[in-house]
């Protein structure tokens, strides 16, 4: 099972800063989500991010979770080489992740 | 006024005009807000009017002002705009002209000025060089404060029927018109950071209605093609329903205003805005009906006294080539291309900051996916940041000289050079940034 196959995301852009929440779509995978998709899965995932680049905030009562990755975007929107700059296609790379030793609860 | 319709025209400089235009003449708006403003878009905005005295304001200003202006003027809507960006009174002087064209006659633009700190950013310190700005000499381009409600009441109080502004913070332009309307205190955190949320919401525009959602099989969104813009009805508690227009395209649920919601927030408890900290960590929303989704639980905290100002400045030239590859092995063949003008961009390395090559297809967009060894087709892309725009040239050249003298089958070579415009950012005391407002009336005689 993807990550994608449960959940929702988008990115956003500060400065050198992404942030990407990822939401689930059913209530009852919250907690899967929530237990699994930790920093330092996000960062393993990515495989470009320091663990202690990438902070995590949780809105329970929205099934949501919010990435925050400092220095994500090579220096920033504006000076960026990148294709996206803006990393405006995290979310779905994000969304890639496998969670294949997981069982889904609601079954 | 029991409840606020207030709509979104625009959510970026760029923004579709169509949406804009059905809002107006269908949503029974008290306000129209076109937030136009990207976060380097002032600084390209100071650098045209250093070219032109007159211009320095959004270029779509006029078709947008001329479309919406009559519709607006006979609903009584009223217009809030950042399109004013490096030059807010040269657009509301345009704005007002175009008001005179159409026969607007006793229309009140507002011109709000103030966010431009450039003649007392040097001794700033900027968190991304860590240097006094005055450090950056003749490359500091401009240096604007991002603002909050102050100018932009004040002219709603004074009967404006368009504000024009420059840099503010985005929810600001929402904000704005929800605290003249209610007369909400401003040390009423609870409902700031409520019409904080609102404006966050709307910013973006179609964000919030079904663009930047859709995913075939997985997230629907009908007729995505003709995507309405959002319009909220807000009550004077601050909480209220986002909804659009029938019959235009799009969706509203509850995953569209989540996603929104956390779009560009970092700690959702502590979104830091110039009039307030908005905390958005216990929001709730909840589905109304078809397009129609309620929002509450928003709240706020004493602003922090200080404003984000942005400095633009001029940071060399990117150079850039592109070049393709198709069929068998063409992802070797890129790589290739890759090692090739790194060998041949060697001798110039002192003139380049930085450099990446990549395979659009493979691996352009995220460096991790640089295991995958196979494609139909890639595209190369070489880029790099230089000192002087001759460097930059010389990496488009190299990339086109690949068709002749690269490997097998490449085609499709384009080449593209770019002066680099940064952005940095520091803080500024909010009580050295004072806002003014300036009046300009339509009159039928002054022609």
């Amino acid at each position: 099972m993807k990550l994608h196959d449960i959940a929702h995301a988008r990115t956003g852009d500060k400065g050198d800063v992404s942030n990407i929440s990822v939401i689930s779509y059913d209530p009852a995978h919250w907690s899967l989500i929530r237990d699994h998709v930790t920093p330092a899965r996000v960062a393993a995932h990515f495989g470009v991010f320091a663990t202690d680049d990438v902070t995590r905030y949780a809105l329970p009562q929205l099934c949501a979770l919010n990435f925050v990755i400092r220095g994500a975007l090579t220096g920033g929107v504006t000076r960026s080489l990148a294709l996206d700059a803006h990393g405006k296609c995290l979310a779905s790379v994000l969304l890639d992740m496998e969670l294949d030793n997981v069982k889904t609860v609601t079954d | 006024m029991s409840v606020v319709r207030i709509g979104a025209g625009a959510g970026f400089q760029g923004d579709r005009l169509a949406p804009a235009l059905d809002l107006a003449e269908r949503g029974k708006l008290d306000y129209l807000v076109f937030e136009c403003l990207g976060e380097r878009t002032i600084a390209l905005a100071q650098q045209a009017r250093r070219n032109d005295p007159s211009g320095g304001y959004d270029p779509l200003l006029e078709r947008r002002m001329r479309a919406v202006l009559p519709v607006c003027a006979r609903n009584g809507t009223k217009v809030v705009t950042n399109m004013g960006a490096a030059n807010p009174l040269g657009a509301a002087q345009h704005t007002a002209r175009i008001a005179r064209e159409l026969g607007l006659t006793g229309l009140k633009v507002a011109a709000v000025t103030g966010d431009d700190v450039l003649d007392r950013i040097g001794s700033f310190v900027l968190d991304e060089t860590g240097a006094p700005a005055e450090d950056l000499g003749d490359r500091l381009v401009s240096a604007n404060a991002y603002v909050g409600i102050d100018g932009l009441v004040t002219a709603l109080k004074a009967d404006a029927d368009v504000v024009i502004c420059g840099r503010a913070s985005d929810p600001t332009l929402f904000l704005a018109p929800l605290v003249h309307e209610f007369g909400w205190a401003r040390d009423d955190w609870e409902r700031l950071g409520r019409g904080v949320l609102i404006g966050h919401l709307l910013e973006c525009a179609a964000q919030i209605t079904g663009g930047y959602f859709a995913d075939p099989g997985v997230k629907e969104v009908p007729d995505l093609a003709a995507v309405g813009h959002p319009l909220a009805e807000v009550g004077a508690d601050g909480n209220a329903t986002i909804t659009k227009l029938q019959g235009t395209g799009g969706r509203i649920t509850r995953a569209t205003c989540i996603e929104q919601l956390l779009y560009e927030i970092h700690d959702p408890a502590r979104y830091l805005q110039p009039d307030v900290v908005a905390d958005f960590s216990s929001v709730d929303f909840q589905d109304l009906g078809t397009d129609r989704v309620g929002v509450s639980g928003a709240t706020g905290a004493p602003a922090t006294g200080q404003f984000k100002v942005s400095v633009g400045y001029r940071d060399g030239w990117i150079g850039e080539g592109q070049i393709s590859y198709a069929g068998a092995n063409c992802v070797a063949r890129g790589q290739l291309a890759v090692e090739i003008l790194q060998a041949r961009l060697a001798p110039h390395r002192a003139e380049i900051f930085e450099e990446r090559g990549e395979l659009i297809g493979v691996n352009s967009v995220w460096q991790g996916a640089s295991r995958h060894t196979s494609a139909p087709e890639v595209r190369v892309r070489y880029a790099a940041r230089c000192a002087d725009r001759d460097t930059a040239q010389r990496v488009a050249e190299e990339v086109e000289g690949l068709y002749l003298a690269g490997p097998a089958g490449g085609g499709g070579a384009t080449g593209m050079v770019r002066e680099v415009l940064a952005i940095a950012s520091t803080l500024m005391p909010a009580a050295t940034v004072k806002a003014v407002v300036e009046m300009l009336e339509v009159h039928h005689e002054t022609a």
